[in-house]
């Protein structure tokens, strides 16, 4: 299998998850499922030595790749990978910016439409993941619970009648489950509510980060909700509680808050949106974050239908091919500062029928 | 000076800030021994030793628990408290009595699991699908318990210690 041909194909389309389909995907960009698991009989990663590392990964990618996960999965060798490819990754939302940044035996297997990423010697031996567009978390949970019946019934995982599934760290415990919902969240955010949110969402005990997950700033309105119990919920207690109460709820106010915009602030509503399009259709230059800001304003636009002739789909797209290591591989070449500036702004005026 | 409460001379004289304010207090020995946390200044034995003995063995047993160490992995708890990760699978064990106040501030007062069990865990030996009735028994005690249905809940507890001993 040509591996380079695959991580190349990538760099010009959107995975499925970003397909912009999917209930509510006006408002939720994509669900995330993960499960924690470690093999039985060998240490956690930060005690495994590197010739336990070594094989431990080549157990396991011979596992996940015979397992029947899914037709064509292709596995990527991070060790030898390339940073920019590992940063394409991580852009993709494949792989987290630790399993990237690591060193050692590592890798990741992606299959169906990049909508399975499985994650090898991670913090974890196994991070299993599921990426699906808008708000599909039932759908999500059957991929998953699916894969990891595959999967433990080719390895003895680590599991202790109290504890349940044993991880690295004590945080992920237990079930081993987080759930990560990706909000576009620009209207709360305009009408200054968005603390309401983080307020109640720290009272329910989630955690809410930034389009990169941990450690990382919410760019461009996005915002990652997730749980951070583990222990002592059923797996269907925790996708319960986000699918008849969490996300509901966050969504209703962002839908309020978009009314009251289109309402009572129809002007300045409009012209943040038609400012954010004439800039991505007119700038000379773009910075990364920069774009973000304007390609979120311009979503809602188009969302709310203040704007007629974009496509949410050419929108979705640009949020990931304009980020740094898409650019460089549509480019094919290394690019820096103001060229890098330049190429976007370029990209995004062509996309966007721009002068 | 005569004590505050009576007209015995005061012994004890001290001073306390409540709420930023400051106010001086003179006792006599028996007035004094009427306040909490007074009666071992009353009695004129301060204790100094008593708290030094206390905090030297506190200080011991959390050295103790400190150096506490998983023989698989070499993890020791110190190292554990440092970095946030476990070693290897058998650390849930060895740590067992100093994890469960660490799982319950992060997982809402919780210390079992209640979730998916694997159909086979631990080598392959381990009769793990036995837990998973154990598990829905925990479930069920819980919401007799919530119900306030106690007959129900004994008998489930019953339940529970039989699958458990077996």
């Amino acid at each position: 299998m040509d591996m380079e041909m695959k991580l190349s194909d990538f760099s010009t389309r959107a995975g499925e998850w970003l397909r912009g389909i999917g209930p509510l995907s006006d408002i939720v960009i994509s669900t995330r499922i993960r499960l924690a698991r470690n093999v039985a009989g060998y240490p956690f990663l930060s005690r495994a030595s590197a010739a336990q590392r070594q094989a431990l990964e080549k157990r396991l990618r011979d596992t996940i790749l015979s397992a029947g996960i899914a037709p064509r999965m292709i596995y990527v060798d991070l060790q030898a990978a390339p940073e920019i490819d590992r940063a394409l990754l991580v852009e993709r939302h494949l792989i987290s910016r630790p399993h990237a940044a690591a060193e050692g035996a590592r890798g990741v297997a992606i299959g169906e439409d990049e909508t399975i990423a499985i994650m090898v010697n991670e913090e974890d031996h196994l991070r299993i993941q599921v990426l699906r567009s808008g708000f599909q978390l039932d759908e999500a949970w059957e991929q998953i619970n699916a894969i990891d019946d595959r999967l433990e019934a080719r390895l003895d995982i680590a599991f202790h009648p109290r504890f349940g599934y044993l991880t690295a760290c004590p945080t992920n415990v237990g079930t081993g489950l987080r759930v990560s919902v990706m909000l576009h969240l620009p209207a709360l955010k305009l009408t200054g509510e968005i603390e309401k949110v983080f307020r109640a969402a720290k009272d329910m005990r989630l955690a809410v980060r930034g389009l990169y997950g941990e450690g990382t700033e919410a760019t461009g309105d996005f915002y990652q909700v997730s749980n951070q119990v583990t222990l002592g919920k059923t797996e269907h207690d925790i996708i319960e509680e986000f699918k008849t109460d969490v996300i509901p709820r966050i969504v209703d106010y962002e839908h309020h808050a978009r009314r009251t915009l289109v309402n009572d602030r129809t002007v300045a509503l409009d012209d943040k949106v038609h400012r954010s399009l004439g800039i991505l259709r007119s700038a000379r230059l773009l910075a990364g974050e920069e774009t973000l800001y304007l390609l979120s304003h311009l979503r809602m636009g188009v969302n709310l239908g203040r704007v007629k002739d974009i496509d949410i789909n050419t929108l979705n797209e640009l949020f990931l091919l304009t980020q740094p290591a898409h650019l460089q591989k549509i480019q094919g070449r290394r690019l820096d500062g103001d060229e890098r500036r330049a190429v976007r702004a370029e990209y995004v005026r062509q996309r966007l029928n721009g002068v | 000076m005569k004590c505050d409460n009576c007209n015995k001379p005061a012994k004890i004289h001290y001073t306390e800030i409540r709420n930023g304010k400051t106010i001086e207090k003179h006792l006599c020995e028996q007035c004094a021994a009427q306040i909490e946390g007074m009666q071992a200044l009353a009695k004129g034995h301060p204790p100094i030793n008593e708290l030094l003995e206390k905090f030297v063995l506190a200080h011991q047993d959390m050295q103790k628990q400190m150096s506490v160490t998983c023989d698989n992995c070499g993890v020791s708890w110190a190292e554990f408290r440092q970095n946030g990760l476990f070693g290897c699978e058998h650390d849930y064990q060895v740590f067992e009595k100093e994890l469960t106040p660490l799982l319950q501030r992060a997982h809402e007062g919780a210390t079992h699991h209640v979730g998916k069990v694997p159909a086979r865990a631990g080598g392959g030996q381990a009769p793990v699908r036995r837990l998973a009735d154990i598990n829905r028994l925990r479930r069920e005690l819980a919401k007799a318990v919530e119900m306030e249905d106690y007959e129900r809940a004994a008998r489930l507890r019953d339940q529970i210690r039989e699958a458990e001993s077996q």
